[in-house]
């Protein structure tokens, strides 16, 4: 810590809220200093230092390089949560953990993946996608042609209606980021716009309705407004840099961006132009939302604006009193995240965190704030802000909205409804423990 | 000239050179035909579009289903393991509370799903394997269970299109300016 610059006459900075929350500019290369210091020093002894030997992996020639580098042996334990490991005839779901993850980007093997009906292993060569219906000229591609485009490239969050959902319990389960919100990933995606290919085909004017469909087992078809095609929507070809991972779309899929995550239909075949919607199976059930009352919503598309803290979270402990950044990811459907408040005290005080850059639209932002833990309680909790004026909802206002489920929820793996994107809050006792909390 | 002005409609237009049949017709996708369309075309609309040819009851319904379905649905329909297999009968007033478990009586507004579904996507290990006159069966059975239509109702591209769901007309679509 002794590298921190301390200039003389830099500006002081005080506390951003209450129970430690530290301005935001601190530590961000602003050459800033905090009122009081950060947390008395370690001490320095007078024994004799021990002597240093080179660690073994200094003195000996490294490993062969392989042809495709995977991560560190250290890092075995930073993988997807699997809900049905052995392949059980039902929905398999992989979670990403974002607790051991940094910055924004979701590395491709740890992005999260739903499938209803297995992990299909395409062959690119075999695949076709199809456009018909209200169009002139029927038109079929394959990976080969529509790599011959000019592609676009964007950050997009894809997030399932589901994510979050154990939420809705009316007690807090006592589980990870990962298992809560482990349903949202984010990636760069590099493709050709659904636009430029629909109007290829010469799309009718009057259509109103796309419906996508996939070559997995279950043909899963979504409708989707056809004001979504002409807005931002992809048909992406490249995950980060290589093409699709099998999970998530090998070797084409719809992305619509700050959209449903079953609307994003992977292993696209097909998109039909049509007048009305076709009502499938999953936007008929799973991806619609009983309302308090009995009421539902069906076409709802929009994952709205959210955030939640992934540093310091549940299944970690903080060993000490002193500095920590409190970190978090926030996006939104809508657009891009202008601000993240966060507490430490509950919701009594809020301070502004700093915004990691560049901030993308519909794309994860992180957020991050210093905070000095003085070893009382405290409750962190973060509050997401966008550029069209939505803010994340309080946990009374969500609940007073959208009510809570009747009966236990007893695993993280159940969905007793969908669309939840209010605030999460850590609590931290005076030992370090970390507990889910609603508050 | 912005480069960054330059939409990609645009590059198209210039590459394909004043020769071109249109500004958007890069080559590149392979016109079909009808006939090619058609094998693709399996999705059914709730007004009955894209039916096929075929029918089925009931009672017909039955037999394929304990041959095919109920290793997984459990015996008529009752259920498998929970719960990942629900039964497929009956079901709560969604006024019961958010979690209530959607089933085809509460929940679907067309019965035309039930039909588009099973032919897509059942049985789970052996998608499309039905005939039309299998799937037409196996929805009249599963509609026929719910008493949603009577024991004796034949399901066609007339009929299934026809029946009166209860919780039809009780969505609300948040976000109607995104149509």
């Amino acid at each position: 810590m002794s590298h921190w610059r301390r200039r003389r006459g830099a500006p002081v900075l005080d506390f951003a809220a209450a129970n430690g929350l530290i301005d935001r500019r601190a530590l961000l290369g602003s050459g800033m200093t905090i009122a009081g210091g950060l947390a008395a020093a370690a001490s320095v002894t007078g024994a004799a230092a021990e002597p240093l030997a080179d660690a073994p992996w200094s003195i000996a020639v490294g490993d062969v390089m392989p042809a495709v580098q995977t991560p560190s042996a250290f890092e075995k334990d930073v993988t997807r949560a699997l809900s049905n490991p052995n392949g059980e005839f039902r929905t398999s779901h992989a979670r990403t953990p974002h607790h051991r993850l940094g910055g924004t980007i979701t590395p491709n093997g740890l992005h999260f993946s739903i499938n209803h009906g297995g992990v299909p292993n395409i062959d690119p060569a075999g695949h076709k996608l199809v456009i018909h219906g209200m169009v002139r000229r029927p038109l079929e591609f394959t990976l080969e042609s529509l790599s011959r485009y000019p592609l676009v490239t964007r950050t997009a969050f894809v997030e399932c209606a589901g994510n979050s959902a154990p939420m809705f319990a009316q007690e807090p389960l006592q589980t990870t980021v990962q298992m809560l919100h482990g349903l949202v990933s984010n990636a760069e995606w590099t493709g050709v716009p659904l636009s430029t290919l629909l109007d290829e085909a010469g799309i009718d004017p009057t259509a109103k309705w796309l419906v996508a469909e996939g070559a997995d087992a279950q043909f899963l078809d979504r409708s989707v407004p056809v004001k979504k095609a002409y807005d931002d929507a992809l048909i992406a070809i490249y995950q980060n840099g290589e093409h699709l991972m099998p999970g998530n779309g090998y070797p084409m899929r719809l992305l619509l961006p700050g959209y449903q995550g079953n609307m994003n239909v992977k292993y696209l075949r097909r998109i039909i132009v049509i007048d009305q919607p076709a009502y499938s199976y999953f936007e008929t059930k799973n991806y619609s939302q009983i309302l308090p009352g009995g009421k539902t919503w069906r076409y709802h598309f929009l994952m709205e604006v959210k955030s939640f803290i992934s540093q310091p979270s549940y299944g970690s402990s903080l060993k000490q009193p002193g500095l920590y950044a409190i970190s978090g990811l926030a996006y939104s459907g809508t657009g891009r995240i202008v601000k993240v408040m966060v507490s430490a005290d509950g919701g009594k005080s809020w301070g502004e965190a700093a915004l990691q850059g560049p901030i993308h639209e519909k794309a994860f932002t992180r957020f991050v704030m210093p905070w000095r833990w003085d070893g009382q309680p405290a409750i962190l909790q973060s509050r997401a802000y966008d550029d069209g004026g939505n803010v994340q909802p309080l946990r009374a206002e969500f609940v007073a909205m959208r009510g809570e489920a009747t009966r236990p929820v007893t695993t993280p793996l159940t969905f007793p409804n969908q669309h939840y994107n209010s605030i999460t809050s850590w609590a931290v006792d005076s030992t370090g423990a970390i507990k889910h909390v609603y508050a | 000239m912005s480069m960054h002005r330059i939409t990609a409609a645009s590059v198209l237009a210039f590459a394909l050179g004043a020769g071109a049949a249109s500004a958007q017709d890069t080559g590149l996708g392979k016109p079909l035909t009808e006939s090619d369309i058609k094998q693709w075309d399996i999705a059914v609309l709730p007004d009955g579009t894209n039916l096929p040819p075929g029918s089925g009851t009931a009672e017909q319904g039955a037999k394929i289903f304990a041959q095919k379905c109920s290793a997984c649905h459990g015996d008529a329909a009752k259920g498998g393991i929970a719960p990942y297999y629900p039964t497929l009968i009956g079901g709560q007033p969604l006024t019961n509370g958010i979690d209530t478990v959607k089933t085809i009586a509460n929940y679907y507004a067309y019965a035309t799903t039930i039909f588009d579904y099973v032919r897509r996507a059942m049985p789970y290990n052996m998608p499309r394997s039905l005939s039309d006159d299998e799937v037409y069966a196996l929805t009249a059975y599963i509609l026929a269970l719910n008493k949603l239509i009577g024991d004796g109702d034949v399901m066609d591209a007339k009929t299934l299109p026809q029946v009166k769901m209860p919780n039809r007309d009780n969505f609300i679509m948040p976000y109607p300016d995104r149509l």
